[in-house]
């Protein structure tokens, strides 16, 4: 879901750019506060994964195919401070790089995707893990419902963005509609690959995962 | 540095940029393919970065397609592990650098 050019007329943009940059920056901090010797690594490679899987595009029905947005993915393994700074570097690199999204979209963009899909697709995850067992499992379930949410939640992001400045007048409706029928199987693809990856890294280094860390400390209490 | 996982998960990127991608599906993303489907992409404008030597995920002037694909997809994960790694590495530093 890369927002070309055009879409969205320049006024929009630019508010969006603004909002994104503020809402990135905001993030620093708690970025920050959440990488050390053993976790900057691990966001490091988590953005570098998400730009490697964005490049294959599954089939998702006849003449239309999906990609991985990422969002859950990296909040769960890295939280949604360094999440946010992961998705803006693959989104900003795809921009300027690749050409695949837009230069003036590119607030646009990074909102649907590292704002809304990572800080929503997190609180979804949140509340989804305190519904379940505290246990590894959990962490994979809770991942992978939030990954499926986190798609039709991002589509959202850009229909607030179409509401407010598109250069075409469809109904919102009909742009809901439209956008939803192939973001709901796109969806799917983020679920799978979402719980594929997150269950390869709690198989490997459980301690590394921003979103069990929680989960671990709990249990150690209730031990003591 | 010295973690598997770590290693591991950068050889499986550069494979699948740089290799698997050549199998990804070609047809419009969801996306795309709705906007089309509802009326708007004709507003679509073209990056001004189009005709950039990495366009559309390609390295201009290689004309096979796998190896031009692969390429780009070789030179996509090493920036994004260069500039992810410098902020994340700045920003663990910055941080221990506090009181």
């Amino acid at each position: 879901m890369h927002i070309p050019d055009g879409f969205i007329d320049i006024p929009t943009s630019a508010a969006f750019a603004g909002v994104s940059a503020l809402a990135v920056g905001a993030c620093l901090k708690g970025a920050a506060k959440s990488l050390d010797e053993k976790t900057a690594p691990l966001a490091g490679l988590t953005a570098t994964f998400i730009f490697a899987v964005q490049m294959l595009n599954f089939p998702v029905a006849a003449g239309t195919s999906g990609h991985l947005f990422g969002s859950v993915l990296a909040a769960v393994l890295v939280g949604p401070y360094v999440a946010t700074l992961a998705l803006s570097v693959v989104l900003l690199l795809q921009a300027l790089l690749f050409a695949d999204g837009g230069l003036t979209a590119a607030g646009l963009n990074v909102f649907n995707l590292s704002l809304v899909g990572v800080w929503v697709g997190y609180g979804i995850f949140l509340l989804v893990k305190k519904a379940l067992p505290k246990n590894k499992a959990s962490i994979t379930t809770a991942a992978t419902i939030a990954g499926f949410i986190s798609v039709p939640a991002a589509v959202m992001g850009f229909l607030l963005q179409y509401a407010i400045g598109a250069n075409s007048t469809f109904s919102l409706t009909a742009v809901f509609t439209g956008m939803m029928s192939t973001h709901v199987l796109i969806g799917i693809g983020e679920a799978v690959i979402t719980a594929f990856s997150v269950t390869a890294v709690m198989a490997t280094r459980p301690d590394l995962v921003y979103g069990y860390r929680g989960t671990k400390q709990q249990l150690e209490i209730r031990r003591a | 540095m010295k973690n598997p996982l770590i290693i591991f998960g950068f050889a499986v990127s550069l494979f699948l940029a740089g290799g698997i991608s050549y199998y990804a599906s070609s047809q419009p993303d969801g996306f795309e393919k709705a906007a089309g489907e509802i009326g708007f992409l004709d507003t679509a404008e073209e990056s001004p970065l189009k005709d950039s030597p990495l366009a559309e995920y390609g390295v201009a002037g290689v004309e096979n397609e796998r190896i031009s694909g692969g390429l780009a997809g070789v030179v996509g994960v090493a920036a994004t592990a260069a500039i992810s790694f410098a902020i994340f590495y700045g920003l663990r530093r910055f941080n221990k650098s506090k009181p």
